[in-house]
């Protein structure tokens, strides 16, 4: 996605998020080099570009699993008996714990604030998808499709 | 029945295209404005309309609008937000999935009025397909000549840029939002100055939300004494609220701002779930204090809503049956109040950590003695001294919830346990 946002702007500093989401596609994450990189192309001290990755949270400055499973935890998804409900199907049936990878490299499990989809919760994303109005047998279903593309 | 302004093309089969748009009487307010107007009639046109900030803090738009400097000489920006995600909060997300190029023409309209030529849009980063329309509405705009130089043979030129952020709730606040867009941390500017002198790089710029600019090309088209005559006196035109929790129908409305609450969750959203009875509501997303049964013939707007101790906020409804425990909705909300604090002051920083550990200790029937008042002294303790206003937002919930059901957290407190979660 990041390399479709079109940069029409000349200054400089402005590029840095969308040169962090660039940066970050390669590995799944922002490696030292990664970082180094983006510090160096914007003139910018290394310390900076870390400050901006670890301020938010969808830089990732450790290894991911190929999908990210990220549940919403807002109090909407909560009330549509979501949240906990999803985090714990997740947890035992990826025999992970939150903020965990799946040995195999394939998942991590994170849980994240409100993702806008209170109408249609419980919600959740997988890398930039976001599914809806979620069950235990969807997350199944959902699951086998993406083991299904690494057999 | 109302009948929608802002929803009006959701509906209809891929309602987000420019043609689908055009076909409906899009870009005509755009067209009325370049060839009929000067920017200073525009402004007029959209203070007397009486159009109040949909974001949040419910501020005057035509008077936003007239603090930017006339001087055609200084550079001026416009900011979209689209930063949408305080808890419960769903409206724009809908806006800019289904209808973008009706905010578009907003944003070029308040382009041309406050003689900006340059504006952003800034989006959540994790709004996926909310970036794809951006972007594809605004290049279809422009091979429209709807942006860009000359729009429409005129002499006003505009370019527009869509930018994402990257997971930080507290960019929607527009000077986090400025902050962020310069490449910076989110983190909120002292104000004053006021982003109308002192914006982005340091230029007068305009921040509006999603809804706010969207309701502007039909105040136009329609004229602003129609506008004005939707709604209350002091809370003109349509709303998006948008109903979540304990409802038969969890869904985004559009209606007149005055709308009484039980309207809203009885005729709109079918009543309660389960037909279990109602506790709590929320009437404007997680920051606004709660309402109870009693208060549910409160009208929603900002001034009512203001007399019963609340805010109208993003009109983002939640819905709470008997069966919720309050205790662990204000935990679940401090969890995000902390999660989402930028840490830039202390009070928020560190306030909403403690009172989350209190909350977390409660909720696990390891409360203390005196944990009920030091809740009481941080929530306090926060408002009104933080240098944006999220340190009042997380107060409200401990606040809100310590007066109304206090005998629940006494509960939790006393017998380490629950009262009425099952």
């Amino acid at each position: 996605m990041a390399n479709q946002t079109k940069v029409r702007d000349p200054a400089k500093r402005a590029m840095l998020l969308t040169a962090l989401y660039i940066a970050q596609e390669q590995h799944g994450y922002l490696t030292e080099a990664a970082v180094e990189r983006v510090a160096d192309r914007l003139g910018l001290p290394v310390s900076e570009v870390y400050s901006m990755a670890s301020f938010y949270t969808l830089y990732r400055t450790r290894p991911a699993g190929r999908y990210v499973l990220q549940v919403c935890e807002g109090l909407s998804c909560f009330l549509a008996d979501g949240a906990e409900r999803l985090v714990d199907h997740l947890r035992k049936k990826l025999d992970i714990e939150v903020g965990e990878t799946t040995p195999d490299g394939l998942f991590t499990l994170e849980t994240v604030q409100c993702l806008a989809s209170c109408g249609t919760s419980p919600a959740m994303r997988v890398n930039d998808a976001l599914y809806e109005n979620m069950t235990a047998e969807k997350v199944d279903e959902l699951l086998e499709t993406l083991r299904g593309y690494h057999v | 029945m109302f009948e929608p302004v802002l929803l009006r093309n959701v509906g209809l089969p891929r309602s987000e295209v420019i043609d689908t748009y055009l076909a409906n009487g899009g870009y005509q307010a755009l067209l009325k404005v370049l060839r009929e107007y000067s920017p200073e009639q525009v402004i007029q046109i959209v203070t007397a309309s009486g159009l109040r900030g949909r974001g949040g803090a419910g501020f005057p738009a035509g008077r936003k609008w007239s603090f930017m400097p006339k001087d055609a000489s200084v550079e001026k920006y416009v900011c979209v937000n689209t930063d949408e995600g305080e808890p419960g909060t769903f409206k724009d997300r809908e806006l800019v999935e289904k209808d973008p190029h009706q905010i578009i023409e907003g944003v070029i309209i308040a382009s041309y009025a406050v003689g900006a030529r340059r504006a952003f849009v800034y989006i959540r980063g994790e709004f996926f397909l909310g970036v794809k329309r951006w972007i594809k509405a605004i290049d279809d705009a422009y091979a429209k000549g709807f942006l860009g130089k000359n729009i429409q043979g005129s002499q006003f030129s505009l370019d527009l840029s869509v930018h994402r952020g990257a997971g930080a709730y507290i960019c929607g606040e527009e000077t986090a939002l400025i902050e962020s867009l310069e490449g910076r941390r989110g983190e909120p500017r002292k104000k004053p100055p006021y982003p109308a002198s002192v914006g982005l790089w340091g230029k007068p710029t305009l921040v509006h939300n999603v809804e706010t600019l969207a309701n502007v090309p039909h105040i136009i088209n329609r004229g602003a004494e129609w506008y004005a005559g939707i709604g209350t006196p002091k809370s003109t035109g349509p709303k998006l609220f948008c109903v979540s929790g304990h409802v038969r129908q969890r869904r985004v409305l559009e209606l007149p701002l005055g709308v009484p609450l039980r309207e809203i969750i009885e005729q709109h959203c079918g009543g309660m779930a389960f037909d279990r009875p109602l506790k709590a509501v929320i009437p404007g997303g997680a920051s606004t204090p709660m309402l109870t049964p009693q208060q549910l013939d409160t009208h929603m707007d900002f001034e009512s809503l203001e007399a019963e101790g609340t805010m109208l906020g993003t009109g983002a409804i939640i819905v709470m049956n008997d069966r919720t425990c309050m205790v662990d909705v204000a935990r679940r909300l401090m969890r995000f109040f902390a999660h989402e604090s930028c840490g830039r002051c202390v009070p928020c920083r560190v306030g909403t950590q403690r009172m989350l550990d209190i909350l977390e200790r409660l909720e696990h029937g390891k409360g203390k003695p005196g944990d009920l008042e030091t809740l009481e002294t941080l929530a306090l303790g926060m408002r009104g001294i933080t240098f944006c206003p999220m340190g009042d937002a997380a107060a409200n919930p401990v606040l809100s919830g310590l007066k109304l059901f206090r005998d629940e957290y006494e509960y939790h407190l006393k017998n380490k346990r629950c009262a009425v979660a099952a």
